[in-house]
């Protein structure tokens, strides 16, 4: 089946999400939609599966123009999508999640779930799944999710289907796996709308690619245009992917982690016994799958975690049971996995969120006063050096997009004395311009010295800026590894599998 | 210029459309609950304008009984004509304090529920220095003030001390301190301490004179200092709200705690500072209500400006000078109902139901911008407060 949009418009408030966008989709063909963060793909999708309704604008199936007001139209005209986050219940088995919605009845009304097993194992077969329909979801691991979300559009004969940044929450083997998957539904007749904003994949995967900026499509380019092609007509500009790494010189250790146990309230270890060494100068990365401890060991660093058991030492100096005031004030700079919950206080001035740590000291308060002319020079200063881009210090940070936000976070951590800079996912959902500039001051911050502890699960972001490589899996470190590891090296170890 | 009206109306617009608002449609529940009117539904000539006498009526009496009253002016001046003010502001002094305590934990991200049992420990502790404690003027007062507020803020204190400690949530358990003490003070008035000689109602001894909160204008006026305790009070509230460490760190707490305990705010102490600062406001309330209007404990001697408060603070969206205005309107409608009922032949009960719906349609910006059919009316941020698992 092909799809085709025509002229496909949606505006929230003063913002226009899709400014008449227009692209189809070919029978059997797997088209890559590549934009940034917030340059309207979702927007586009939903209104494509009927979440959203369209200002105006057409959808057509085979030709012929459909109306889609919710997901059942887009179901009964053949498009099934797998969204971004999923959509499954997690106490529920993987039968019931795919039946939701369809289920089948018998006379008195009972469930009868024999003809919808049958489907699904043949189903699964025909794609070299295995898949238990008796599991419940919440047991089983997100690659396997991602399958029942897939397997649950094609049960209702999706030809068209629309995976929405499938692979955010991939290891690196399950991308591979899904990318695999894929390239079998084409095959099998299925066209495929890919949305992702990485370029490594979408050029693995895509017949074509359209690029989307800013709500509008900007361009579409063949799988064989280069990273740097690709990039620069997502974002508008020429882009650095690399960030230049200029040789420097390993100093002494700054922290060191011995024994380190984790623990939640109910007493499961959730990082267990890790150790390590980080020597100024030295990026060290832990990488690894989301959810295997690496957010409890950042947070324990500053002494956010409660039930921590084994030794910190920060030059030397045991940190483990400071508060976190104290901890920041020891010298680590701290920027948190999520921005929006941990990093900023929305509601609060630019200026305001600049000075959450620092508001006791001068210049910002004299005594229990607080100097607001002080503390506004002081955000303006940090505004022009962060190149933090606002109307004024005074809006709230709510107002600010994601990279601006990160910047007031940076700004803010980054201007205390620093011997340690713990970044979270410090580009998670940024653009390609914003990522850059992290880097950047990532990389400054070795440069001048410091020690940089760097959590991502971006694999390009941990090659591209760590001297080393920890990985993390359930709650251990697994290896210790040179920055030149191989991609497939640092994958397996990333699925658990030491050789 | 510009940008300061903006701001004035985008603060004052959507509590005033409220106001007028809830007047109206209590208009019609005045005429439609008036046996006269209802007589005359079969004559429309007659019904409108009877209808539009008995609203007339009763407002002008809510009018006269909280502010200016002709009739008292008339052979005594027109100074005299302001007792029904004087009374208002009496009425509004303890609400403005308990008000602002109610305010103050809203800005941290606490749901004080229990301005009640605040107040009542400071309305004991002022009352007991008050005939207990023989002093000179000044120091009795100040004595008898700081008694009722070390006090609430110790009862307050609690609170915030469970919440940090258990995680025990501040409206449950300020529900229940209130309880506890509407039957402390039920019991202490029957001990030989607090009971009055020879009376066997719950009532304590009167404060001595040198206790008393000084009378502002002349004998004839129940209004006392205590206004200018309350609005003093208030501004101080604003002052360490948005010009401290200490009201920024209220602030960060309450508008996202993650984010604040990351940046190495204390939660818990901020938690424990604010729940004691919110006792002491309601305790000086009781306090001031004691020393300046009742001078002798009473067993209801709370009334409802506790529970009042709440509402108070909604109203006032949790801002020390909002605060103080609403409460100045519920010490009119209060007042000011009083003699409503009693010269006209509408009930003090519609003074309920015109504070209820202003609330309701401050609570709920939505609804008035659906029915006023305002767009993009600039409205603040609702007043947060954390839900069962905050």
């Amino acid at each position: 089946m092909s799809l085709e949009l025509k002229g496909i418009t949606k505006s929230f408030g003063p913002l226009v999400a899709n400014d008449s966008i227009d692209l189809f989709v070919n029978d059997g063909e797997i088209l890559a939609i590549l934009g940034e963060n917030g340059a309207g793909k979702s927007t586009l999708m939903n209104i494509v599966y009927g979440l959203l309704a369209a200002d105006s604008g057409e959808i057509l199936v085979d030709g012929k123009a459909v109306t889609i007001n919710e997901p059942r139209d887009a179901l009964s005209a053949g498009i099934g999508m797998v969204h971004q986050h999923f959509m499954l219940i997690p106490v529920f088995t993987v039968l019931e999640n795919i039946v939701l919605g369809h289920e089948a009845t018998s006379k008195l009304g009972a469930l009868n779930l024999v003809q919808a097993r049958e489907k699904l194992l043949a189903l699964a077969t025909d794609f070299g799944f295995t898949i238990d329909p008796d599991a419940l979801i919440e047991d089983l691991p997100v690659g396997v999710q991602q399958r029942v979300e897939i397997l649950k559009a094609l049960m209702y004969d999706a030809k068209i289907l629309i995976l929405d940044e499938p692979t955010a929450v991939l290891t690196p083997q399950e991308t591979d796996e899904l990318l695999e998957v894929i390239k079998r539904l084409r095959a099998q007749g299925s066209s495929v709308i890919f949305i992702s904003h990485k370029l490594r994949e979408v050029k693995a995967l895509a017949d074509r690619i359209t690029v989307i900026r800013r709500g509008k499509v900007v361009g579409s380019a063949a799988p064989s245009a280069s990273q740097e092609e690709l990039a620069s007509l997502m974002v508008g500009r020429a882009v650095n992917l690399a960030p230049d790494r200029t040789p420097h010189t390993i100093g002494d250790v700054v922290l060191k982690v011995e024994g380190l146990t984790v623990s939640d309230p109910t007493g499961r270890a959730l990082v267990k016994a890790v150790s390590f060494d980080l020597r100024g100068g030295e990026v060290l990365a832990i990488a690894g799958v989301q959810g295997n401890g690496q957010s409890e060991l950042a947070q324990a660093i500053i002494n956010l975690e409660d039930h921590v058991h084994g030794s910190i030492l920060l030059d030397d100096k045991e940190i483990v049971g400071l508060s976190v005031h104290q901890s920041l004030h020891e010298g680590i700079a701290y920027i948190p996995e999520s921005r929006e919950e941990d990093g900023l206080i929305s509601s609060f001035s630019i200026a305001d969120n600049l000075i959450l740590d620092t508001h006791r000291e001068p210049p910002y308060a004299k005594g229990i006063s607080l100097s607001p002319s002080a503390i506004e020079t002081e955000a303006a200063l940090k505004a022009e050096e962060f190149d933090i881009r606002a109307q004024s210090i005074k809006d709230p940070a709510s107002s600010l997009s994601g990279g601006n936000k990160q910047k007031v976070v940076l700004a803010r951590e980054l201007s205390r004395p620093v011997k340690l800079l713990v970044a979270s996912q410090p580009t998670r959902g940024l653009d390609v311009g914003s990522i850059e500039f992290v880097h950047e001051r990532i990389l400054a911050e070795r440069d001048a010295g410091r020690a940089v502890l760097l959590f991502s699960t971006e694999l390009d972001e941990v090659l591209a800026l760590a001297d080393r490589i920890a990985v993390m899996y359930a709650g251990q470190i697994l290896a210790i590894v040179d920055a030149t590891v191989s991609r497939e090296k640092l994958g397996l170890l990333m699925a658990g599998v030491v050789e | 210029m510009k940008k300061i009206l903006d701001r004035v109306l985008g603060s004052t617009l959507l509590p005033g459309l409220s106001f007028l608002l809830a007047f109206s449609i209590s208009g019609f529940v005045i005429a439609l609950s008036d046996s006269k009117v209802l007589k005359l539904v079969g004559s429309p000539g007659k019904f409108l304008g009877t209808a539009l006498a008995t609203v007339g009526n009763a407002y002008l009496a809510l009018f006269q009984g909280s502010i200016y009253d002709p009739n008292l002016a008339r052979g005594h001046g027109f100074l005299q004509g302001l007792y029904p003010l004087s009374e208002t502001i009496v009425t509004a002094t303890p609400l403005i304090l308990t008000g602002l305590a109610v305010a103050l934990a809203f800005q941290s991200g606490l749901f004080n529920i229990g301005a009640q049992g605040q107040f009542i420990f400071g309305a004991i502790a002022a009352s007991y220095v008050g005939f207990h404690v023989t002093l000179t003027p000044v120091l009795h007062v100040l004595l008898a003030l700081f008694a009722g507020i070390a006090s609430a803020a110790v009862w307050g204190g609690i609170v915030g001390l469970l919440k940090a400690r258990t995680g025990a949530h501040e409206v449950i358990v300020t529900i229940m301190m209130n309880y506890i003490a509407g039957f402390f003070i039920l019991w202490i008035l029957k001990t030989t301490t607090f009971l009055r000689h020879g009376r066997i109602d719950p009532i304590a001894p009167e404060v001595h004179q040198s206790a008393q909160l000084p009378h502002l204008a002349g004998p004839n006026f129940r209004l006392h200092a205590g206004i200018l305790i309350a609005l003093a009070t208030a501004a101080l509230v604003w002052w360490l709200l948005n010009r401290t460490t200490i009201g920024f760190r209220f602030r960060a707490v309450g508008a996202n705690a993650a984010a604040a305990k990351t940046a190495g705010i204390s939660v818990a102490t901020v938690t424990i500072a604010t729940m004691a600062l919110c006792g002491a406001l309601a305790g000086l309330g009781g306090a001031v209500h004691v020393l300046g209007s009742e001078y002798a404990l009473t067993a209801d001697i709370a009334g409802s400006f506790g529970f009042d408060a709440i509402t108070v603070a909604l109203l006032g969206r949790a801002r020390p000078l909002g605060t103080v205005f609403a409460a100045l309107l519920f010490g009119a409608l209060r007042t000011g109902g009083r003699t409503m009922q009693a010269n006209t032949t509408t009930p003090l009960d519609i003074v309920l139901v015109i504070q209820a719906l202003i609330v309701l349609f401050i609570a709920a910006p939505t609804l008035i911008r659906f029915i006023l059919r305002i767009k993009n009316l600039k409205t603040q941020d609702a007043i947060k407060s954390k839900g069962w698992n905050g």
